[in-house]
């Protein structure tokens, strides 16, 4: 238990797998280990990281062919007989060795008008919304969502469709679908539904296998399906 | 990349659609030569074709399974054990395809 | 194809689904209770010619058929056969009229 084969993409989309060798350590995470190999082994590898305590998602990489936030895996739960491979996230342009172009990503969540507009201004009173009641709760199951594209690489759907939108997108929908401050729920509709849309989620679930906030786009995406049939029956969409 | 249930229900729903669209032609146009039957049912006589018969049940058997389950995420009350219907999929598909064996 | 026609797509899967689901449950209920004990032409038109109700029941299933593989496919052709355009839906329309049309001449050719 002293030293770790690790593998790690370098270039760009055409590149290598360079080996390092990375002493082990207890307690260790995937993330101590990029850290290591860049300051240590070699200063020209280029990674992303932030806050390393599991809140910013920065340090999402592809960990043996699983997305993950490398600052909170530990490198025992996954080493197996001391390998690491260690790339980029699937699904984005690779920038240079473990950094991705997020702009993609960010594209479909508006896309999907992922943001919030309202009509209340500062001189108007709070809107009053229960926070038990069930379209609220229905919300917040999945406002915690902090972008990290975790999910988006995990989803096979948008590696075989370039065009649809992906698990974060729509998930950010779905909760501005159901927040009944918001007043632009059909254009939202008519944005997230079709072929790139809602529609193209065949339920893998690997966004919800894969959330490290514990979210669930599946049920989001379900929600937009039952959602979009509604206003296609009322004549809305 | 590791997969889980979901994706193996996936990826025999899928599987399992393509076979039955293949299938379902040569099947529909064998039963519309229903004058040739008697020879078509000594055909079917065969080891191997009573074998892919009891494919094409186990083929149909699971795409309705992983179908029901795509019914039941899309249009049911959202539940965690939900990702337990992959297991419910398979026990129907092994149901309906030792209930065809038995019979054959 | 809009949005909306993307979404009835959608809708008309998951609705023939759940036809299909009924119709396939039946079917395969029927087919195991028939195998047994070995088929004949004769015991299967004895069973099934002039029977109305299950020239009916077939109809729909066809119908029902038609409508959902092509459908399925559609899916399949877009993200494993990266397949673009209007050519893709044309030739899924023809797969459903054969579907349809090679259906009909069976339920036709064992129930009427």
């Amino acid at each position: 238990m002293s030293a770790l084969a690790v593998e790690v993409w370098r270039g760009g989309a055409q590149g290598a797998f360079q080996s390092f060798e990375v002493p082990r350590h207890p307690s260790q995470t995937v993330l101590d280990v990029v850290t290591y190999i860049q300051r240590s082994l070699d200063a020209t590898l280029a990674y992303r990281f932030a806050c390393r305590v599991g809140m910013c998602g920065s340090c999402a990489m592809s960990v043996n062919g699983v997305p993950r936030w490398t600052c909170r895996t530990h490198v025992d739960k996954v080493a197996r007989e001391s390998k690491l491979v260690i790339a980029p996230l699937r699904n984005l342009p690779v920038i240079r060795d473990l950094v991705t172009d997020m702009r993609g990503f960010f594209d479909k969540w508006a896309r999907a008008k992922g943001s919030f507009a309202g009509t209340k201004t500062r001189r108007e009173d709070f809107a009053r919304v229960a926070p038990d009641s069930a379209g609220r709760r229905k919300v917040d199951a999945g406002i915690e969502c902090i972008g990290c594209g975790v999910c988006y690489s995990a989803c096979d759907v948008v590696a075989w469709n370039p065009d649809y939108l992906g698990p974060a997108a729509l998930n950010r929908a779905w909760t501005l679908v159901k927040d009944e401050r918001d007043v632009v729920k059909h254009e939202r509709l008519r944005a997230v539904a079709g072929d790139a849309g809602c529609h193209a989620c065949h339920t893998h679930m690997s966004c919800t296998e894969r959330c490290p906030m514990g979210l669930s786009p599946t049920a989001a995406i379900s929600g937009l399906k039952r959602a979009v049939l509604g206003s296609v029956l009322k004549g809305e969409l | 990349m590791n997969r889980h249930s979901s994706y193996w229900v996936f990826l025999v729903h899928r599987l399992s659609g393509i076979a039955l669209a293949l299938f379902l032609p040569v099947h529909f146009w064998a039963l519309g030569d229903a004058l040739q039957l008697d020879a078509l049912l000594a055909w079917t006589e065969q080891p191997l074709v009573k074998f892919s018969e009891w494919g094409l049940v186990v083929l149909l058997a699971a795409h309705l399974g992983a179908g029901l389950r795509v019914l039941a995420l899309e249009f049911l009350p959202w539940r965690d054990w939900q990702k337990g219907l992959a297991a419910a999929a398979a026990a129907l598909t092994l149901a309906a395809g030792l209930a065809f064996a038995l019979a054959l | 194809m809009s949005a909306k026609a993307q979404s009835l797509l959608w809708i008309a899967q998951r609705a023939s689904a759940a036809l299909l689901a009924l119709c396939v449950i039946v079917h395969l209920v029927t087919i195991i209770y028939a195998v047994q004990g070995g088929l004949s032409a004769a015991e299967i038109f004895g069973r099934t010619r002039g029977n109305v109700a299950w020239f009916v029941f077939y109809s729909i299933f066809v119908l029902g058929v038609a409508v959902h593989a092509p459908i399925g496919l559609r899916s399949v052709f877009i993200e494993w056969l990266a397949w673009r355009g209007w050519s893709r839906d044309v030739a899924l329309v023809a797969f459903a009229a054969l579907l349809a049309w090679m259906g009909m001449r069976a339920v036709f050719a064992v129930f009427a």
